[in-house]
């Protein structure tokens, strides 16, 4: 009747537990190392229990002494520039892909298609050159870090695909009533897309929020208020002895946002990439 | 009733919330738009000029040269399109004639060629070009018209799946193209500009501060291939991308297995699986750091001193530094693949296991048989993912963690331990003095070698590919 033995749930729950426990445990001990002063992060054997009482201070000097509050207000605003910016081009594109004919389509395809293989990441020296002709880096650096990376292959395909799935009557009912494609988009293709959507940002946000290599390269060094907040964790490591308690205490502020979004979209986020992986 | 009302309201307050911040930012920029407007105008006037002097080069050429580089191309066209085209006919494609392809193959070729060779300035081709640039002239001119020709006949064979839809189409063609403008401008603008630049770079000899630069053909990769601290660099990177990539795949995927059963708290159990996924490359790489520190005060060599009693020092040794960036590595990318290999488990039809399960297969041949090959298309995407981040996104964990050291060689006469290529292309690419040229010519080899492996994995995995569901 049942051909698939049930496994004891017991040996289930502890494999789970054991390996939860070992993934967990570098973000436990950072939090451990949190709350510790310089000279108690460097005592030998360290001090896994009890928890210091430094956690307060560090996170004070975060935000007096780096800035991490406009780190924070920085770093959400090319963020948040970057999610909008890459949806909506992606939105376009997919509506333009899967619900109109035009000529040379195949060729933009691939056009689109082939920068799958080009990460911004490799041709950072050229674009470095061109962002800086364009005055960006000196006088807009939210445009520098932002408008490079609003189109993406990923994007496109991401709703490409979805929106393939979708029943073709649709389309020629929203025609029959006279909607225009735009009208379209808002009124039925969003709406059924919204887990596709939470997905895409959330992947996005994550992204750059944790970029790093290229506002390295675009920022001025020596101005802290302007950085973005992984450049914010690299400096409170830096110094001729590393402060551990506040560095850890660094990279529990700046990962803070992304886990919160990541908790409250994860259902969405599952659902989202299920759909569009099941071929 | 009340939580769609709350859905619908949330709903709004974002979409108002994305005008108004849309509207503001491009306020806010509007300078720099508008100079980028300015950019792109001169660049269109610029146009006919260009035009202009690529005929007059054509027109100075000798003959011999572009000969050579046709001839090349056309070759590896031929060669390409015969073997694509027999493939074809196996697997009962309908395909053109086979002189029609193999003509379209060769003249594909030799025009694709000319991208190349004109690029380089058909330098490779000349009398006075060394035997390692005519070699590597010749693979550059191959490559060039097999990237050509390989979307052409992918188009040629797939043509049908790809118009698959009947009805459902708007009328107008011109808003196709207009809702398509900003996708395809940014990607001209920001990806294929900066990459023909790049190539151009690499073809010169210059120093970071310097504006003077001068044309040496292919000198700059001679010279890197010969380089024994790139060549390093180069041995590093996939070593350590093998281990990442294998390492974070295989254990995800034993993961992926625990937590797709369906055991009360699963949900719970993913959340703690995942969420280093959101943590950047460096956070992940600053706990590595704390994690691993020498002194006594780092947690894993206070453990290993409890029981075995040693303390190594890490960050010291070569291969104990590797390992530490591939631990933080993994540890980072670990619930992304996660993610997406309990979503293809879920796919995995019950039925047919039971059907095997049946028919006597035990536990661990029902795995293999059926649920691996059933979970090839997220093994591709992962696969892809995974070097990507390997090659690419490592950056960050390795300036937090050991600055590409500890040396190699006498006084590090042979380069850094965990040197990758691309934390060595930022360092030769924007220090003063920096060779910019040498840094390009790193930068086209990272991506030949990044996008191979891309293709190769595709080829590999496409045969063996299963969609099913």
């Amino acid at each position: 009747m049942n051909a698939l033995r049930k496994r004891p749930r017991f040996g289930v729950h502890l494999a789970l537990s054991i390996v939860c426990f070992i993934m967990c445990l570098p973000a436990l001990y950072a939090l451990q190392v949190a709350t510790l002063d310089i000279v108690a992060a460097f005592q030998a054997p360290p001090q896994l229990f009890p928890p210091g009482n430094a956690l307060g201070a560090n996170v004070a000097t975060l935000f007096e002494r780096l800035r991490f509050d406009r780190l924070i207000l920085n770093t959400t605003v090319v963020s948040l520039a970057i999610v909008i910016g890459k949806t909506v081009l992606a939105l376009l594109a997919g509506l333009a892909f899967v619900y109109f004919r035009f000529r040379g389509k195949v060729v933009l395809f691939f056009f689109v298609l082939l920068t799958l293989l080009m990460p911004t990441e490799i041709i950072i020296l050229p674009l470095f050159n061109l962002v800086a002709e364009l005055g960006w880096t000196q006088t807009n650096p939210n445009l520098a870090l932002t408008f490079p990376f609003l189109a993406t292959a990923t994007g496109a395909f991401l709703f490409r695909q979805h929106f393939s799935n979708i029943p073709r009557e649709l389309a020629d009912a929203a025609q029959i009533d006279g909607a225009s494609p735009l009208r379209f988009l808002f009124a039925v293709l969003i709406p059924m897309s919204w887990n596709v959507i939470a997905a895409h940002a959330l992947i996005q946000f994550i992204a750059s929020w944790n970029q790093y290599i290229w506002a390295r390269l675009v920022l001025p060094p020596d101005r802290f208020e302007v950085q973005l907040i992984q450049i914010g964790v690299r400096n409170a490591g830096s110094g001729p002895q590393t402060d551990f308690g506040l560095l850890m205490a660094a990279g529990i502020v700046a990962s803070l946002p992304p886990l919160i979004l990541f908790l409250l979209l994860q259902k969405q986020f599952m659902s989202g990439f299920a759909i569009t992986h099941d071929k | 009733m009340a939580d769609e009302r709350l859905q619908k309201l949330s709903v709004r307050a974002i979409t108002a919330f994305v005008i108004v911040f849309s509207v503001w930012f491009v306020i806010a920029e509007r300078d720099g738009l508008l100079r980028l407007l300015t950019w792109l105008l001169a660049g269109l006037a610029d146009a006919p000029r260009a035009l202009e002097a690529l005929i007059s080069y054509y027109a100075t050429l000798p003959s011999e040269p572009l000969l050579l580089s046709a001839g090349v191309g056309g070759l590896a066209g031929g060669i390409v399109s015969h073997l694509i085209w027999r493939r074809a006919v196996r697997t009962g494609k309908r395909v053109p004639q086979r002189a029609l392809g193999l003509a379209l193959g060769i003249g594909v070729g030799m025009a694709g060629a000319q991208i190349a060779a004109t690029a380089t300035q058909h330098c490779t081709y000349r009398p006075e070009a060394s035997a390692a640039e005519t070699l590597l002239g010749v693979v550059l001119t191959a490559l060039t018209a097999i990237a050509v020709l390989l979307p052409l006949w992918t188009l040629l064979l797939g043509r049908r799946r790809f118009e698959q839809a009947e009805s459902g189409y708007f009328r107008s063609r011109g808003l196709g193209y207009i809702l398509l403008l900003p996708t395809l401008l940014s990607l001209l603008i920001f990806l294929y500009y900066p990459s023909a630049q790049m190539f151009n770079m690499s073809l010169m000899a210059r120093r970071f501060p310097i504006r003077t630069e001068r044309f040496v053909c292919l000198g700059n990769y001679i010279s890197l291939l010969n380089d024994v601290v790139y060549q390093n660099s180069l041995l590093t990177t996939f070593l350590i991308t093998i281990f990442v990539v294998l390492g974070s795949m295989v254990t995800a995927l034993g993961i992926a297995v625990l937590a797709s059963q369906k055991v009360r708290g699963a949900a719970l159990y993913r959340t703690l699986l995942i969420f280093p996924f959101a943590l950047s490359p460096v956070v992940s790489a600053a706990v590595f750091q704390a994690m691993f520190r020498e002194g006594g005060s780092g947690l894993i060599n206070y453990l290993l001193d409890l029981t075995l009693g040693v303390q190594p020092g890490w960050l010291r040794d070569a291969m104990l530094a590797r390992l530490v960036v591939v631990f933080a590595a993994i540890w980072n990318i670990l619930g992304f693949n996660i993610i997406f290999y309990v979503a293809g488990l879920q796919n995995v039809p019950r039925d047919l296991q039971e059907a095997a399960a049946i028919d006597g297969a035990n536990r661990v041949q029902r795995f293999f048989r059926i649920v691996l090959p059933m979970l090839a298309p997220y093994t591709f995407f992962l696969l892809v993912t995974n070097v990507t981040y390997a090659f690419y996104g490592i950056y960050g964990a390795i300036d937090m963690l050991t600055q590409g050291g500890p040396p190699i060689g006498a006084a590090g006469a042979l380069g850094g331990a965990t040197e990758m290529l691309i934390y060595k292309l930022y360092q030769d690419g924007f220090r003063p003095g920096a060779p910019i040229g040498s840094a390009a010519a790193q930068a086209v080899f990272l991506f030949t070698i990044v996008a191979g492996l891309t293709v190769l994995q595709f080829r590999t995995i496409e045969r063996n590919i299963t969609y099913g569901g």
